[in-house]
């Protein structure tokens, strides 16, 4: 239940933003999660829906997968990450901490593991709507 | 696109009563010993102590402790596991002892996710082992943590005390809190370091004397606290100088 601690993030800062924004009441809220991290889309889901707030409670959560793309800073190749080419405890560790990707992976190319994670790192916020 | 996970960060550590970051200009100072010798101390002491290795690239508070087997629990985020009396988190438990080759935005996406989702629980103090230097780490907590304080290890040598200057030079213009400067590895009487101090307008915490013993007590927690190191942090820490 890692994805309850990133639940109660997005529910804090799309709080902090409907403040901002002076929305009273938040309906919709779209959330990018990059597969590098694999985020359980559903347990992610049910958590938000636990954790949110009274301004939230109409509020629908879109969550949506963006692929990871790693591009090598030593050859400049790019390409797709794929969990299925390693083991278990690596992915959960990547799970955990992103960023290990780099103890892990190497570009499949040159064999350098200075890459850099240009899309579909982690959780992110897209966008929030609600009215004001 | 917002990140979420800063948001989260200091309701994290709100449990914590204080978060001090031990901190250098300079690596091979004794950093390392000193926040796990600070944070046993602490813990000793009768305090709930949490030790937080931020040195991603070369992690050494787990050898220091001799950490073997332990592993963070998954509960609403991870929750570190007790290492010889401290709440421990570092990056070895994912890393696994491996090189973890991070460049600057990697450093802050890790530090971010770990404290976006480590559960420290009530502590009366985090002691974070710091990267030498001011880079990614030391601005990343700066603008992170509200309450965060330095405590600056150096040795005697001149090029680690000029590291220090610009370091604290930093801190103050960022009128970030610093505790104070403990000198180590001390091998004359010169008082230079503690007359720079002065200057800086800082508090000589503590002069810790070389100390050859402290080697063989690396993965031994009961020889680490009788090294000369660590009696001169347990004085800092009666004397109620922190």
């Amino acid at each position: 239940m890692h994805e309850w601690a990133l639940a109660e993030a997005v529910i804090a800062a799309a709080q902090q933003i409907a403040e901002e924004e002076k929305l009273k009441e938040v309906r919709e809220v779209t959330i990018k999660v990059g597969e590098l991290q694999g985020v359980e889309k559903d347990i992610l889901q049910f958590a938000l829906s636990q954790l949110k707030p009274a301004n939230f409670k109409n509020a629908n959560f879109h969550i949506t997968r963006a692929k990871t793309t790693l591009k090598c800073r030593a050859c400049g190749n790019t390409w797709l990450f794929n969990e299925k080419k390693l083991g278990k405890d690596t992915v959960e560790a990547i799970h955990f901490v992103p960023e290990v990707a780099h103890t892990y992976i190497k570009c499949p190319k040159c064999g350098s593991p200075d890459f850099e994670i240009t899309e579909g790192r982690g959780i992110w916020l897209e966008s929030i709507k609600g009215v004001r | 696109m917002v990140d979420p996970r800063t948001t989260i960060i200091n309701e994290r550590l709100k449990r914590i009563s204080r978060i001090i970051a031990v901190s250098s200009g300079k690596g091979g100072v004794g950093k390392s010993l000193v926040a796990t010798a600070l944070a046993l101390t602490l813990s000793r002491s009768g305090c709930k102590v949490g030790l937080f290795d931020l040195d991603f690239t070369s992690p050494s508070t787990h050898l220091i402790l001799g950490v073997k087997d332990a592993q963070p629990k998954e509960d609403k985020g991870i929750i570190p596991p007790v290492v010889n009396s401290l709440t421990y988190m570092s990056l070895i438990y994912y890393s696994h002892d491996q090189a973890a080759p991070l460049r600057g935005i990697d450093t802050s996406n890790a530090l971010i996710e770990l404290l976006a989702v480590t559960q420290w629980g009530e502590l009366d103090f985090l002691i974070i082992d710091m990267p030498p230097g001011i880079g990614d780490a030391v601005l990343d907590l700066i603008r992170l943590v509200k309450r965060i304080e330095f405590l600056i290890v150096t040795t005697p040598s001149l090029l680690a005390f000029e590291t220090v200057r610009k370091q604290v030079a930093l801190l103050q213009s960022l009128k970030v809190p610093i505790i104070g400067i403990v000198e180590n590895m001390k091998m004359t009487n010169a008082a230079n370091v503690q007359d720079e101090t002065a200057k800086l307008g800082l508090k000589f915490l503590a002069e810790i004397p070389y100390d050859a013993k402290v080697e063989e007590a690396i993965g031994d927690e009961t020889k680490l606290l009788g090294t000369v190191l660590a009696k001169k942090i347990k004085q800092l820490v009666a004397s109620n100088a922190l």
